[in-house]
């Protein structure tokens, strides 16, 4: 079943999905469609994170959000972080810190826990480790037990605060 | 677009040398998005791949009608086992697995037909229109009947037996030992990896296939799929996509065969992926396991004898069981002098979920047993658990319970008491949120009590058994830049960064090149297991970049007229030490030099009809000390605190040693506390991680870093070993060693689930 083309706004401009399936779901549509498949396809039952990308500023799972649902909806997805018109910018502060903190090992969970990591470095500047662990909850790590990725947190909360001062 | 994009480990790194915490390459394009899994290939004209699997654990096909199938608009094709133009079956030790089942199916989720179409929700209506009529048979689920039940297999239902036998069979036959006996049992746990199973199937015009695929070890893949494909191996390329984790589940085929079956009856390129319910049918467990342990000690503690039953549940079939059970057996008197021992290891066959690799590999749970005894030994000889362990702990020049002598390193004295002695950082917090069950079902704060416990465990390091075990490499250094060619599976490791270093601490370069990772390029590397790769892949690198070295030296010897011994290569220079010479690495490798090597470890032996054999390389041992909370009343359990010392030989890269500690801990503390895959009649309740619990940040404790003992082992690269596994092995013993120690219950199982803390019987403590 096809649908209507719709538009999306994603990483802050405008694209039209065409030839869509009714039931594609925002996380296919971004990966299949628009060729940004940063965001991952980890359980697609809304329980990694893995496809966690910010609508309209909320943090959600791509996966449980119908494309079709997110029409005329601002999308940031990971690509978006350190995008400079269409292409890899520099990197973003969260992105800095988990390739120096060591934060990353297979890379699959880390797009989702970049967009969850900015979502609360946004809400709360200097977290504690509680609200760090529990903002990153819904984020599984089968790699690296979370120890540098917590210690990552610190250095974008770290490089936040130095930019702010 | 009509290329692929599936180069992910290339790209140019600027490394430093060994022991420095050099950076991933591949951590930019992972923080961007821009690094491609293998979930993330496309393809013109490519066409969506989908798997009709068994919804019995034990049936016979009468019939399939695919005719409904194909019928429909967008489907390409629909497949089944008479479509397999090859070999029938595969497997990595025996051939005993259908690429699709044909009579019978012997496990829910056995692929039964593939399909092709131009949508995945065509891919799905199509999978639903398949007939296939099946006759329902009693699935044998217990393991305990597997050796005399009807055999479910051609080949069997005991896929192994190892009958170890050691020492004195009666040294235990006198007065005055104390003897502890208990019975433990391991559930079945999964790597769960991230990354679902994915891949990219094209078509290629020589009559060959292209198969993009996240694997730990490409060589041995494309062996098994060019015989189910009837191809000729060089027509059947296989080029390492990005691996989203592993931990054992990708060294069998999966999606393998069923991909190129389809691009090449279709025509045009195939993807499938995996969902994640697809995927815990789709690849091995951790085998779940019933063990019997009697120790027999002097009443100072010294071990006399160990004698064991072990039992592990292969299910349906025998992926890597045999080797399974060989470490389960060879280990499982854990990393102490026992001067006699009787082991009866036995892995057999069941209408279960199909078990295999996962990291520890049958050394895990061995551990949670043997350590679970060394502390009701401790209880029952009134000594300190650490005493216990130390007085025991095997050094070099002891013999193994496989009368192997042991000529490496192995500190197990050392790790023990380094993490023994490590302070601990726990404190009691009253944060609701760090209380057992944490804030939704907070435990009573007065009720919780605090337990603490101490295990070690070690295994073999590389393949064993006489195995022709080895790793290629090929270094090209031209115009001062080294192209490093190794066919090892990056799947999260870091040997990429590895690669790096050790061509830059061997040639003096701050430019390496790391070459595409396919079976066209290079020689196999082996598998990315059994903490392997550091030392084979690296030894491999290693002597490639020494032999372009001496190679370099040579020249510049002859061009100069300096002696060879007087000239080193240093930050991309050719310099002589007596400051004579001093020229451009860049010019002199202006006509460029390479080296192919074949790396490969000392020889091993199989084991004898006793289980006795020279039969592993290498050992690694860990330690680690657990902290938990629990709540007794509602069972609820927090670990609070890890603390581990592991034998590294060397540290290669600090930054990702510790990587590899705290996540192989995690997955110890999920066994420990939470993951099982939960097998009820042959079928699995809980295929999804809505249902099968990995551990969250929340879930985790800090793992702190007790010592990384470097005692370096001879004959490895570096001295260094490989590390990956050590860290899953003993820490889920620790942590259900404090839940014990915390609760005074005897927890012969993990994982421990609330019931068999809030409903155990009072009357079953630890001292029976």
């Amino acid at each position: 079943m096809r649908t209507d083309p719709y538009r999306l706004t994603v990483n802050g401009r405008p694209v039209e999905v065409v030839d869509s399936h009714a039931g594609e779901s925002l996380l296919f549509v971004l990966r299949e469609r628009l060729g940004l498949p940063g965001s991952k396809n980890a359980c697609e039952e809304g329980e990694c994170g893995s496809c966690s990308v910010r609508l309209d500023g909320d943090l959600v799972c791509s996966c449980l959000v119908l494309a079709a649902a997110a029409a005329d909806r601002d999308v940031v997805t990971v690509e978006g972080l350190s995008d400079a018109d269409g292409e890899v910018g520099p990197l973003a502060d969260v992105q800095r810190a988990f390739v120096e903190a060591g934060a990353v090992q297979c890379g699959f969970c880390t797009p989702g826990l970049l967009m969850a990591v900015d979502a609360l470095l946004c809400e709360e500047p200097d977290p504690d480790d509680l609200t760090v662990r529990e903002a990153i909850s819904g984020n599984l790590c089968r790699c690296t037990g979370y120890g540098r990725i917590l210690e990552a947190v610190d250095r974008a909360a770290a490089m936040r605060r130095e930019a702010r001062s | 677009m009509s290329e692929v994009q599936a180069t992910p480990t290339r790209g140019r790194t600027r490394p430093s040398g060994i022991g420095e915490s050099v950076q991933r390459p591949d951590a930019t394009p992972k923080v961007t998005g821009a690094f491609a899994f293998s979930s993330d290939l496309r393809h013109d004209r490519m066409l969506w791949g989908g798997t009709l699997r068994s919804p019995h654990p034990s049936a016979r096909i009468l019939s399939i009608d695919v005719g409904p199938a194909v019928a429909l608009t967008g489907v390409h094709a629909v497949l089944t086992h008479s479509d397999v133009p090859g070999v029938a079956t595969f497997g990595l030790e025996h051939l005993d697995q259908p690429v699709l089942a044909g009579d019978v199916v012997r496990y829910e989720g056995e692929p039964v037909a593939i399909v092709a179409a131009d949508h995945p929700d065509t891919v799905c209506q199509a999978l639903a229109a398949i007939q296939v009529e099946y006759e329902v048979t009693e699935p044998l689920v217990d393991p305990s009947r597997a050796e005399t039940a009807t055999p479910i297999h051609p080949d069997g239902n005991v896929i192994r037996r190892i009958h170890l036998r050691h020492g004195d069979p009666l040294a235990a036959d006198r007065e005055g030992l104390v003897t502890v006996e208990g019975t433990y049992e391991v559930g079945m746990q999964d790597q769960a990896f991230l990354g679902p199973e994915s891949g990219l199937a094209v078509p290629a015009a020589d009559g060959g296939v292209d198969l993009f695929i996240a694997t730990q070890w490409l060589h041995v893949d494309r062996d098994q799929v060019a015989d189910c494909l009837g191809m000729d191996p060089d027509l059947v390329r296989l080029t390492l996509a990005g691996v989203g984790g592993a931990f054992g589940a990708r060294e069998d085929l999966s999606l393998h065969v069923h991909l190129c079956m389809l691009a090449m009856h279709t025509g045009r390129p195939v993807k499938m992926v995996y969902s994640r319910s697809e995927s815990f049918h789709g690849h091995v467990h951790r085998h779940p396991a019933r063990m019997w342990y009697r120790h027999h000690a002097e009443s100072d503690g010294t071990l006399v004898r160990v004698e064991a039953r072990l039992l592990l549940d292969g299910g349906a079939y025998a992926s890597s069981s045999g080797a399974v059970i060989a470490n389960a057996t060879c280990f499982a008197a854990g990393p102490y002098r026992v001067p006699s021992a009787d082991i009866d290891g036995v892995v057999v066959r069941t209408n279960n979920p199909p078990c295999g690799a996962m990291r520890g590999f049958g050394a895990v749970q061995t551990c949670m047993a043997h350590e679970a005894q060394m502390d009701r030994l401790a209880a029952a000889l009134d000594m300190d658990p650490i005493d216990l362990r130390l007085k025991n702990a095997l050094a070099p020049g002891d013999r193994l319970i496989t009368g192997q002598v042991l000529t490496g390193t192995l500190p197990v004295a050392e790790v023990i008491r380094t993490c023994a002695e490590h302070p601990s950082a726990a404190m009691r917090s009253d944060e609701p949120m760090t209380r057992p069950g944490g804030a939704g079902r907070t435990a009573d704060a007065d009720h919780v009590v605090r337990g603490e416990a101490l295990a070690v465990g070690f295994k073999n390091l590389m393949f064993s058994e006489g195995f022709d075990d080895s790793s290629a490499a090929r270094c090209d250094l031209r115009d001062g830049v080294a192209t490093i060619t190794c066919a090892c599976a990056e799947v999260g490791q870091g040997f990429v960064t590895l690669i790096g270093q050790i061509t830059s601490e061997v040639l003096g370069v701050d430019e390496v090149v790391l070459a595409p990772v396919d079976t066209t390029g290079i020689g196999s590397a082996g598998s990315t297991s059994a903490s392997r790769q550091s030392w084979m892949s690296g030894g491999a690198v290693q002597k490639a970049c020494e032999e372009v070295r001496a190679a370099v030296v040579a020249r510049v010897a002859v061009t100069h007229d300096v002696p060879v011994d007087d000239l080193v290569l240093v930050e991309g220079r050719v310099e002589s030490l007596s400051g004579s010479v001093s020229v451009d690495l860049a010019e002199v490798t202006a006509e460029p030099l390479s080296a192919d090597v074949v790396y490969r470890h000392a020889p091993t032996s199989p084991l004898d009809d006793d289980g006795q054999g020279d039969a592993h390389v290498s050992f690694a041992v860990s330690a680690h000390r657990a902290i938990v909370d629990v709540d007794p009343d509602l069972g609820l359990v927090r670990v609070v605190e890890l603390t581990t010392s592991q034998d590294v030989g060397r540290v290669l890269n600090p930054v990702q040693a510790i990587g590899q500690l705290e996540g192989g801990a995690a997955q110890g503390v999920g066994l420990a506390v939470m993951e099982e895959v939960l097998v009820d009649n042959g079928r699995i309740r809980n295929a999804s991680f809505t249902d099968y619990l990995v551990p969250t940040a929340l879930d985790m404790p800090p793992v702190e870093i007790a010592a990384l003992i470097e005692q370096p082992e001879p004959g490895a690269p570096f001295g260094a070993k490989g590390i990956g596994e050590p860290p899953c092995i003993s820490s889920t013993a620790a942590v259900v060693g404090a839940l014990r120690n915390a609760t005074g219950l005897e927890l012969a199982r993990v994982p421990v689930r609330p019931a068999d803390i809030a409903l155990a019987d009072a009357s079953a403590g630890a001292d029976r």
